[in-house]
This record gives structure tokens, C-alpha cells and sequence, in this order.
């Protein structure tokens, strides 16, 4: 089961909105889909370690030195709102 | 003009990468003559089939004539073979959407190391195909854009997420095309389509310029119409790359299969899915295939891996974990789409992203963020993280008695356009065989096997990890003793 409340405030910290049919609507799915993810629960997990890595890869490293990359033309051209090569937002409410 | 059977237009509902390579080689037909074949192939039946979201005449046309330019001499092996790409795929120049409202427009300023690597080699780009929404999904039906159809049976699903590229070499769209597998993403619309599907071993292929799904899953692979045509290609694309610091390469090259017998070779057939989920029809064939691999003188015999029925719900744990923070860069600051209307930062993110996903996408997103929240991390993702421990030991066991592992790759065949779509845990569990393979980033390969009342079935090989060159080989001895028919009887009704 999940609440009312944890979906409008998952819905929240992810940045999502959602009207009234819809929220109705993902509350019965995500808790249906909890509910099934429980089955985790009745497994023997004891000492295991939770994989980090599939294939326990460690760290890679590289040298630190300069490569060339994108322009600052090429790198903001996706942009929806660009001036003098920078990106424009909105004011922060 | 000397396209191959004579003067008259190239017929390429056979081809396959190897043949098309050859008949560049000896010089009976030009790179132009072979893609304008493709280009016409996809005119006369993709309104049907609707594989591609888009077609790339000009370019395709374009890197044609360059390579028919050059003296035949001076060309490397596969310069000339078309290709078809998921939209996953960052294209330099070439519009890239992942199937999603919110990058449509999008165009990459860069290669993903793949397309480099294809470019390198002379391969031709037919265009961007259909796939899931962000790869989420099992039937190409959460396109933002259309749904592709099964060449097989039009009111069919295709599989997915990798549906375009599965039913367009189906349908002989192209010769073979590139997808990518999370969890089945590959292999699943490969059994559905009849086609071959091949997920290599986690690493084995750079993910830089893949748009992200789930990073610790996520690998890319692909759909052929034999196993040479996937052993050439994964040739093409493997190797370990200084952009993607989880990439390693194989450790050997898979070169050419041409094994011809399974002697001395033990097949572990995975009991968990030999039950009741394992439809009738799928059973018989997959039966049928095991005593074939038993005729070429391999051992098969029961193996139990207790885990792997759990794998699904911990896959979609982790998977959505994974999905809700790559997602998290789609705020319509530096690319896509960002919604009209926007009177403060906060409200534009959220505008953005509520117009921007797709209701599958969305329900991830929000599974992932509450599987990571406060007071659940624990109780859900950490142990999920250990549900996949459990399950990479299981197959690590399995692989002390048994080289290979086997299984359906699918429990059904093709089921219809809307029949999963509005319940998303019979959708998921259409992953059911192969989820597991991918929580252990071990290598398996989707080859037909026959057909259920007209619809192919698909048979799932595993291997341990970087043993592609074997696992190739043996799906090659077995392709060759089961001998199906991967072309589509497709009517052209366009162009």
C-alpha cells in the first residue's frame, strides 16, 4: 500500500504533476506494483552483500590531462533559450 | 547496372550483412545500388510495419556514393552495408529522440562511440527505429511517437523496447540494426520477431552517447538475421573505451563461428522456466530445440536456479532506481523540449517534465524515487542490490556444472497490440527469462527456434561472462541443425 500523501510527495522530489484521475489512478498501480515487489521480502538475503557492480569492477583511472571537446557553440545549440552562449532559466520562485 | 540476379531490382528479403558484403566485394552490386534497394524495401512496407521513426534518405544516399567513389581495393570489409539504429543511439547531426516527447528535436552534437565506430568501418545509417519510451517497456507500444507492428502479424506487438530494430530486420528493412538490452530490450523482440538478438556481456561495449536507462543493465547489442551477421557486429562494436569507464572490451574477438557439432558441451535447461508461465506452444518448440542440441551430441540436463523467479521485481527495483535519477536531467535547461509556460524555475521543471514523459516513464520514475526515499532504501533497494547477489551466485553455481545455460526467451509468443498495455506487471513479466541474465551481466543470445501457430519462438543461450566467441559458436551449430526461415511473408503494398 502506499498513501495518498507518498505519491504527492514522491510526485514532488521528482518534479511531476499529476490532476486528480491521475493520481487516483497511479496510487492503485504503485501500490499494486509494491505489493508485488514485496515477494523480495521472503527471500533468505541474510550476509549478502548488495551487488554494487555485476561484473566487480574496480576503480579505473586515467591520466589527467586536456582533450579537446565540444565547443560552447556546439554544447549549447540544443538549448531552448540560449543568449551569448549561456542557457536561460527562469527566475527561481 | 549489375545488381545481383541480373538487371532487375535487387530482391533483398534474404539478405543477410555477410551476403550483402560479398556482393559489395565482387562488385555486383555498388553501395548506392544496395541502399537505394533498402531505401525502397522500407518505402514499400515500413507504412505497415511502421519500424522506423526516421528515415535518413539523404545521408544514407550520401555515405553511399562517397564509399561507391573509392576503388573497391581501398575499402575495408563491411564499407557499403546498411545499417538501422535504435533511437537510443546518439547520431551526430541526426535527430535522436529515445521514442520521447521531451528530446523530439533533439540533435546530438556528437558520435556515440558505436556510431564512430560504424562510421569508421563504412557502414551505411538507414535511420533512427522505434523503441519503448527511454527503452521502458516490452512492446514498443510506450513510443511517444507510433506503434510499430509485428512483421509477423500486424496485430501483434513486436516485442521491445526494442521493437524497431527487431521488426525491421524482420521485415528485411536492413540487413541487421543495433538495439539495446536492460532487461530483455534485445532478446525479447528478437523471439518475437525471429530474428537473432544478441546482449553481450556487461562492458563489452562502450554505452557513451546511449542515452541512459538503467546504467548498471544497460548494454548494447544486436538484431541479425543469423548468428555470423551478430558475431561480425559485435566484432564491429566491442571494445573497451576511455568515455565509458564500465566498458572492457572481450576478451577475445568472436570472429566467425562455424562450429559444427555440441560435443563435450553440458546445457543446464533452467527448471524455473519450464512451469506453468512457459505457454504450450513455446514448450513444444523449445523441447524440439533441446533434442536437436542433444543430436548434436550435447549433454542437457535440469538445473535449478531458485532465484532467478525473483529476479523481475528485483530488476524493476533497481532498474527504476537507476531510471529516476538519469531522468533527473531532463529539466528543459539545455536541451528538448521546455514547456510554454514557465513563471519560475520550479514551475518550469515541473511543466516540462509533466509534458516531456510518457506514462510508463512516469510511473518509473516515481517507483525509482520512492524505492530510494528516506525510511524505504533499505527495505527496497538495498534488497533488491541483494536479491541480484543472490541471483549472480546461483548462476555462478549453475556454471561450475554446466557450460552453457538454456531457456525460452520469451514465455509467450507475440501477443496483441493492447492486450498488456493498461496492466504494467503482465507487461513486465514478459521479461521473465531474461531479466535475470541481465542482473548478472552475463551474455545471452535470443535464435529462433520454430513457430508456435505461425509466430516464432525464440531460444535463449547464457553464457559466463566474456565467453561470446563460444556461445556464438554454439548458437551457430544449433541455428544451422534447426535451419527456421527468419524472413516475414510480408506483401508490399507501398512505394
Amino acid at each position: 500500500m502506499i498513501s495518498r500523501q507518498e505519491v504527492e510527495h514522491v510526485a514532488r522530489l521528482t518534479r511531476l504533476r499529476f490532476d486528480e484521475d491521475e493520481l487516483c489512478r497511479l496510487q492503485a498501480e504503485l501500490g499494486r506494483i509494491i505489493d508485488w515487489v514485496e515477494q523480495l521480502a521472503g527471500l533468505d538475503l541474510s550476509g549478502l552483500e548488495p551487488t554494487s557492480h555485476a561484473a566487480s569492477l574496480k576503480n579505473v583511472l586515467r591520466a589527467d590531462e586536456p582533450v579537446a571537446g565540444l565547443s560552447q557553440e556546439e554544447a549549447v545549440a540544443n538549448g531552448p533559450d540560449v543568449e551569448q552562449g549561456q542557457f536561460v532559466v527562469p527566475r527561481i520562485g | 547496372m549489375s545488381a545481383a540476379g541480373g538487371g532487375a531490382a535487387l530482391d533483398v528479403t534474404t539478405l543477410t550483412a555477410y551476403r550483402c558484403r560479398e556482393l559489395l566485394a565482387r562488385g555486383d552490386v555498388s553501395a548506392t545500388e544496395l541502399t537505394r534497394a533498402y531505401l525502397d524495401r522500407i518505402a514499400a512496407v515500413d507504412e505497415q510495419v511502421q519500424a522506423f521513426l526516421r528515415v535518413d534518405e539523404s545521408g544514407a544516399m550520401a555515405a553511399a556514393a562517397a564509399v561507391d567513389a573509392k576503388p573497391r581495393s581501398g575499402r575495408q570489409p563491411w564499407e557499403g552495408v546498411p545499417i538501422g539504429l535504435k533511437d537510443i543511439f546518439c547520431v551526430k547531426g541526426v535527430e535522436t529522440t529515445c521514442a520521447s516527447r521531451i528530446l523530439k528535436d533533439y540533435i546530438p552534437p556528437y558520435d556515440a562511440t558505436i556510431i564512430a565506430k560504424l562510421r569508421t568501418a563504412g557502414l551505411i545509417f538507414l535511420g533512427k527505429l522505434n523503441m519503448d519510451e527511454f527503452a521502458m517497456g516490452s512492446s514498443t507500444e510506450n513510443s511517444a511517437f507510433h506503434t510499430t507492428r509485428n512483421p509477423w502479424d500486424f496485430d501483434r506487438v513486436p516485442g521491445g523496447s526494442s521493437g524497431g530494430s527487431a521488426a525491421c530486420v524482420a521485415a528485411s528493412e536492413a540487413p541487421w540494426a543495433l538495439g539495446t538490452d536492460t532487461g530483455g530490450s534485445i532478446r525479447q523482440p528478437a523471439s518475437l520477431c525471429g530474428v537473432v538478438g544478441l546482449r553481450p556481456t556487461y562492458g563489452a561495449v562502450s554505452r557513451y552517447g546511449v542515452i541512459a536507462f538503467a546504467s548498471s543493465l544497460d548494454q548494447v547489442g544486436t538484431l541479425t538475421r543469423d548468428v555470423r551477421d551478430a558475431a561480425a557486429l559485435l566484432d564491429l562494436i566491442a571494445g573497451r573505451d576511455a568515455m565509458d569507464c564500465t566498458s572492457t572490451g572481450l576478451s577475445e574477438p568472436a570472429g566467425t563461428p562455424g562450429r559444427a557439432d555440441l560435443r563435450g558441451l553440458r546445457f543446464g535447461v533452467i527448471e524455473e522456466y519450464m512451469g506453468e508461465a512457459c505457454r504450450s506452444g513455446v514448450r513444444e518448440v523449445f523441447d524440439a530445440a533441446v533434442d536437436s542440441i542433444s543430436a548434436l551430441g550435447g549433454v542437457c540436463e535440469v538445473v535449478s536456479l531458485p532465484s532467478v523467479e525473483r529476479g523481475v521485481a528485483a530488476y524493476y527495483l533497481i532498474a527504476a532506481s537507476e531510471a529516476g535519477s538519469n531522468l533527473a536531467r531532463f529539466d528543459g535547461v539545455r536541451y528538448g523540449h521546455r514547456t510554454e509556460h514557465s513563471e519560475d524555475l520550479y514551475e518550469m521543471y515541473v511543466r516540462t517534465r509533466s509534458e516531456g514523459f510518457g506514462p510508463e516513464v512516469k510511473r518509473r520514475i516515481m517507483i525509482g524515487a520512492y524505492a530510494l526515499s528516506a525510511g524505504y532504501y533499505d527495505a527496497y533497494y538495498a534488497q533488491a542490490q541483494r536479491a541480484r547477489t543472490l541471483i549472480i551466485q546461483d548462476f555462478a553455481r549453475a556454471f561450475e556444472r554446466f557450460d552453457f545455460l538454456i531457456s525460452p526467451t520469451s514465455p509467450t509468443v507475440a501477443f496483441e497490440i493492447g492486450e498488456r498495455a493498461a496492466d504494467p506487471l503482465a507487461m513486465y513479466l514478459s521479461d521473465l527469462c531474461t531479466v535475470p541474465v541481465s542482473l548478472a551481466a552475463l551474455p545471452g543470445i535470443s535464435i529462433p527456434a520454430g513457430f508456435s501457430a505461425g509466430l516464432p519462438v525464440g531460444f535463449q543461450i547464457i553464457g559466463p561472462h566474456f565467453s561470446e566467441r563460444g556461445l556464438l559458436n554454439v548458437a551457430y551449430a544449433l541455428e544451422q541443425s534447426l535451419d527456421v526461415n527468419t524472413v516475414a511473408p510480408l506483401a508490399e503494398t507501398a512505394g
